[in-house]
């Protein structure tokens, strides 16, 4: 079962989509996001943005077996965002996806919503409200647990940032993931290097990454996470080892795609303004093939 | 308490395949009868209780029920945010269990010590929590919970707890249950420190003082229909535990006395205020926080005469 996009819609019985699709795919979740924190006056447009690019592979490019018109299948993929922070373009990929309608998105962080700032279970496709970070890597790994235990062909993805990295419970459960041999457990670490107050080497130094990983049991693979290709090539065939876990490293820019907005921390916090959005929409037409 | 607790969950494993046991690496010589019979729903985390907590949230919301395992304060506070977000957020059914909470690890000292638990949970969405008063609360509460769709709290003492109850009795979450009549003061005591309460009742019975005793194996949500009718008929309510007041059994007491119209009874609140500082085994520690059952007659009589050492210990 693949995922449902626009894209594969068009494309019946596909099993994945062009790599031309799922930049399209990303692209329009990119805009709706820039247009959704404009909208809400909201922070974390930046976090958003890096991780864009896995996330339209992930549902845009048949990765996730998952089924927008059944959300509660209970053989599917699973998907934590455990950045919950990121939120906007979350929901973006969700309703690009086909799990809700692309108008729920107009009503992001608006009172009476049923989207707030950070991602919240109950809209559909959501599997675990998240915004405290260190969370959805403890839960995937009780899923992939529980989805080993029933016999289920369920893989979990945990997307994860690196600043969130500095939380001790995520370790706790590499450790748990590794002795356990939860081979069907994914943890995607979009690494833009960036964090709350200023870049990760400032901050707390989380190199060398992907030995860290490698050195509790782990398979470790890093990539362009900005890559199509590298990341469907990546995520296509999970475990990497059999009998471990999977770790992606995705070297990510935060803000990516935006000029002004790349790799400055500022958009970790600020909203654009009117002209900046109009800006940031025209760049990305511009990324359009002619 | 803990042995009680593991024979019922087994007996209940055997009939609901749903039924998980994680432990964070605590419950030696006593989890080893469920570990032995259902190798494949049992799993001990290691020493990591935010884990715990995050891995049984992932089964419950694949299906299953899960029981997390560990001692004191250990699975209620290192991983508090992860029940609070990824538990009762999600309203799933994770069933934590303390065992020792309260006072028995006595000499361990106040790291051992779950003496603010109660007033933790008891403030989460969706949590309820049980403090049964005896081994036949604790197999009953057990049950209850396991039936209870969401998550829940089960608050146990150590081992060699006194069988209270002599019969089974009706025991439904959120329900008080009676164990003596008697309106000249309503004794209403939760968890293992009953079987004081009790004994206290026997001692002002022998003074002439007819007291009545409520358990409270469930404090949050509290049968305040119980609170109230005790507390109208009664000039003195006295709430009893193994925890501090602030919080806890007396707080949740004190609330529903304060929201009622009058007139109703004066409130004791009797439990744990000395000092984290003080050393001593459990029964020493009962006995220096006024908590043993001759305290307790003598803190009871003096307060139906107004007296000032009615008062917390300190």
């Amino acid at each position: 079962m693949a995922s449902v996009s626009k894209a594969t819609q068009k494309k019946a019985g596909a099993e994945t989509t062009t790599q031309r699709s799922t930049r399209e795919f990303a692209r329009d979740v990119r805009a709706r996001a820039l247009q959704m924190v404009h909208r809400a006056s909201a922070s974390h447009i930046g976090s958003s943005l890096s991780m864009t690019d896995l996330l339209a592979v992930l549902y845009g490019g048949g990765i996730l077996r998952v089924d927008p018109a059944r959300p509660d299948w209970p053989e599917r993929d699973r998907f934590i965002l455990s950045k919950g922070h990121a939120a906007a373009a979350g929901y973006a990929t969700l309703a690009e996806a086909g799990f809700f309608p692309i108008e729920w998105l107009d009503t992001y962080c608006q009172d009476g919503s049923k989207l707030p700032g950070h991602l919240t279970r109950g809209v559909p496709g959501v599997e675990l409200s998240t915004g405290s970070l260190g969370h959805g890597l403890p839960v995937g790994a009780g899923m992939a647990l529980a989805a080993r235990a029933d016999g289920s062909p369920a893989r979990v993805f945990v997307l994860l940032s690196d600043g969130e990295l500095d939380e001790g419970s995520n370790w706790e459960a590499i450790l748990f993931a590794a002795h356990h041999g939860l081979e069907n457990l994914v943890a995607i670490v979009d690494y833009n290097k960036i964090q709350s107050f200023g870049s990760v080497a400032e901050v707390m130094r989380l190199d060398p990454l992907a030995e860290k990983w490698r050195a509790f049991g782990w398979a470790c693979r890093e990539i362009d996470g900005h890559d199509h290709a590298a990341i469907a090539e990546a995520l296509s065939v999970v475990p990497h080892e059999p009998g471990k876990p999977t770790a992606i490293v995705a070297h990510t820019i935060k803000g990516k795609g935006v000029s002004f907005m790349e790799d400055q921390l500022a958009w970790h916090y600020k909203s654009p303004n009117d002209e900046q959005l109009a800006q940031a929409l025209a760049e990305l037409e511009q990324e359009k093939p002619q | 308490m803990r042995n009680t607790f593991v024979n019922a969950l087994c007996d209940l494993a055997e009939q609901d395949e749903r039924v998980w046991l994680l432990c964070g690496d605590l419950g030696y010589s006593v989890l080893e009868r469920f570990s032995s019979r259902f190798p494949r729903r049992y799993i001990n985390v290691g020493v990591a209780e935010q884990n715990m907590v995050g891995v049984a949230a992932g089964l419950a919301l694949s299906g299953k029920v899960v029981f997390i395992y560990s001692i004191a304060n250990f699975p209620v506070m290192r991983c508090l945010e992860q029940l609070r977000n990824d538990v009762c957020y999600h309203n799933l059914s994770v069933k934590t269990v303390a065992v020792g909470a309260g006072l028995p690890y006595g000499t361990h000292g106040y790291t051992h010590h779950g003496i603010e638990d109660i007033a933790v949970m008891r403030t989460l969405p969706n949590m309820t929590v049980v403090a049964p008063g005896d081994p036949v609360e604790t197999r009953l509460a057990t049950a209850a919970l396991l039936a209870h769709e969401g998550p829940g709290y089960l608050r146990l003492g150590k081992g060699g707890e006194p069988t209270i109850h002599q019969s089974a009795p009706d025991f439904q979450l959120g329900q008080a249950l009676t164990l003596r009549e008697g309106d000249d003061v309503a004794i209403i005591a939760t968890g293992a420190i009953l079987a004081e309460a009790v004994k206290a009742a026997d001692l002002l019975a022998a003074q002439g003082i007819r007291a009545g005793v409520l358990s409270m194996p469930t404090i949050q949500p509290l049968d305040t229909a119980a609170v109230l009718r005790v507390a109208e008929r009664s000039p003195l309510v006295v709430t009893v535990e193994e925890h501090r007041p602030v919080g806890g059994l007396g707080s949740a007491v004190a609330e529903t006395l304060a929201c009622a119209p009058g007139p109703h009874a004066r409130l004791l609140t009797c439990g744990v205020t000395i000092s984290p500082s003080v050393v001593g085994s459990g029964a020493y520690l009962r006995e220096r926080n006024g908590l043993d059952a001759a305290h307790l007659a003598q803190r009871i009589a003096q307060a139906l005469v107004g007296a000032p050492s009615a008062q917390p210990v300190r």
